[in-house]
């Protein structure tokens, strides 16, 4: 069972506040979905590298060159708060 | 027939003979869009004014030999987790409920340059986080054959409006099964090409290692020409495979005389629907009748495919979505003081249930005390199935299996209950953790009137020999696409 730490500290890692209802269904829903995960140590991976990639692949290298226009408008165009050229946030630091 | 149950090559023939008018398909398209839409939901958005002007542009660019593709003229429509330059993206999303991307994806450039008409954008699962459409934040679709069923996910929309006559193609995209199991939910026909075969330069990532693009569509030689068009190296998605053989149209015909079938025993043991079995099984039977050869054999580690699956593409969801912080684009939370708090609200008002529980499951399993234990596991894991397959290919050319273990849920069954949910993708995540192609496509009807899917797997960058294998089949089950004949 997840304890109410664990909880906590899982949502700080995922940046995401949960009310207390919303921490108890995810204590819940957690211990299941992870109980039914660990059903993947019956099978025996001794001496099993884990791969990240699928296929033999090489690095691709390319120049690093800009190809893009300047798109300044269009990007601050969605941005939720904006003064002039910049996104604006919060004030962070008194 | 009315004109929109075309298939979208019959289609594209009769615009290139000149007996339908692009601007007369397109309007064709959205009016049955008018008409059917408030009951399915297949759509977020629909561009009226812009397929029209697109569909007059494209006319002319036909006439002048700008557009020679076979495809020049169709209306096509793209999940809403595929940016489009100036038209909104939203991943069904609240986060994006009002993003407009300053780019076009590689396949939308693609579908550009083969004169096909981009109807709009469909739905789907939040940020394709589901297995049933239900999980939007614009409200679920509906399946077309039984409207009190999900059409699946996390591709419904692109699915249900294939099936509905609403769009003649779609595209989907496909993490653990999204654009299989929802075709097999829909009667319709869908393939998740090898990892690599096409870009993802604009695609809305969710887990990087397991996306990949595909078309969904009312036949085997549709699902051919769109993907002709779409597949290709881009070197903006260095994932993206050069010098690959895109000839997928010329490869449907040959039939199946000497291939070698192989049937993943376990899949047929229990948890799976009896109807779909004996379907499948037919199937099978089907293609060995054509002269091709079938065994059963043992698919190691198949069993362990979900779980390896769900900690894999919730790790790789909490690392992308991430960037969901409220600062540059996106959903922003009102009245926060300082930026941690403006993160933690935005995502949390942002983010719908089953993306919060996977960002969970993500965070946890990437955790210093979980990681080796959870996420280096599952990877060993993915490790070990991606062998089975090598072995299996081996001796055979293409595994065939049910694409789903059951019929498609009733709305609102699947919500309360997310492992459940989790265990439908049984046949279908194995293939993403070993990067394979794999078409679903209809092979029965099940006594309610729901259409069963035949999964049929090919090897890494086998495509060719995958739609010869599922054309071969579509011509021996005699049957072209047929819309429900429900309630429209």
């Amino acid at each position: 069972m997840i304890s109410d730490d664990t909880a906590a500290y899982t949502a700080a890692l995922a940046e995401l506040l949960l009310s207390g209802e919303e921490r108890e269904r995810a204590k819940k829903d957690l211990s299941e979905i992870l109980g039914y995960i660990e059903r993947m140590n019956e099978l025996d991976t001794e001496g099993i590298e884990p791969v990240p990639f699928l296929f033999p692949a090489a690095n691709v290298f390319r120049g690093d060159a800009v190809t893009n226009k300047d798109s300044r408008e269009e990007l601050l165009a969605n941005a939720p708060d904006r003064s002039g050229d910049f996104f604006r946030v919060p004030k962070t630091v008194d | 027939m009315e004109l929109t149950e075309l298939t979208a090559a019959e289609l594209g023939r009769r615009i290139r003979d000149g007996r339908i008018g692009v601007r007369e398909a397109v309007q064709a398209q959205l009016d049955v869009i008018e008409a059917r839409d408030s009951r399915y939901g297949c759509y977020i958005t629909v561009r009226r004014e812009e397929a029209l002007a697109r569909a007059d542009e494209v006319q002319k660019g036909i006439r002048e030999g700008r557009y020679s593709s076979p495809l020049a003229g169709v209306p096509i429509a793209v999940k809403d987790n595929i940016c489009m330059r100036g038209v909104r993206t939203t991943c069904a999303s609240r986060m994006l409920e009002n993003f407009r991307p300053p780019y076009n994806a590689a396949v939308i450039e693609k579908l550009e340059e083969a004169g096909t008409v981009i109807l709009g954008k469909t739905n789907m699962d939040e940020f394709a986080m589901g297995s049933t459409t239900e999980t939007s934040f614009f409200g679920a679709v509906r399946n077309p054959w039984d409207v009190s069923r999900v059409p699946g996910g996390s591709s419904g929309g692109s699915a249900a409006a294939v099936a509905a006559g609403e769009a003649f193609a779609a595209l989907g995209s496909d993490t653990g099964g999204s654009i299989r199991q929802p075709s097999a939910f829909c009667g319709v026909t869908g393939i998740k090409p090898t990892y690599g075969t096409v870009s993802r330069y604009g695609l809305i990532a969710y887990a990087s290692s397991l996306d990949q693009i595909g078309p969904i569509a009312r036949n085997v030689e549709d699902c051919a020409a769109l993907l002709e068009i779409i597949a290709g190296e881009d070197r903006r998605d260095s994932t993206s495979v050069p010098g690959l053989d895109h000839r997928y149209r010329s490869a449907l015909s040959g039939g199946v005389r000497g291939m070698k079938i192989g049937i993943p025993k376990g899949y047929f043991s229990e948890g799976l629907d009896e109807e779909i079995k004996n379907a499948v099984r037919k199937a099978a039977g089907e293609l060995c009748a054509q002269g091709a050869e079938a065994e059963e054999f043992e698919l190691e580690a198949a069993d362990y495919a979900v779980p390896a699956y769900y900690v894999i593409a919730s790790a790789e969801a909490s690392s992308n979505l991430s960037r969901y912080d409220g600062v540059r684009y996106g959903f922003r939370a009102q009245g926060c003081r300082g930026l941690q708090e403006l993160c933690r609200r935005t995502r949390s008002e942002g983010f719908g249930q089953e993306v919060k529980r996977r960002i969970l499951i993500g965070a946890f399993v990437l955790s210093s005390d979980c990681y080796e234990a959870y996420y280096g596991k599952a990877m060993k894991v993915r490790t070990v199935i991606r062998q089975s397959f090598e072995r299996a290919f081996r001796r055979y050319d293409i595994v065939l299996a049910p694409a789903v273990p059951g019929p498609a849920p009733k709305l609102g069954e699947s919500l309360g209950d997310p492992l459940r949910m989790y265990l439908g993708d049984i046949y279908t995540a194995a293939v993403n953790l070993a990067g394979l192609p794999a078409i679903s496509l209809p092979c029965g009807m099940d006594r309610n009137g729901l259409p069963i899917g035949l999964q049929l797997i090919g090897r890494p960058f086998g495509e060719r020999e995958l739609f010869r294998a599922a054309h071969s089949y579509e011509l021996a089950r005699g049957g072209c696409f047929r819309p429900p004949a429900g309630p429209r």
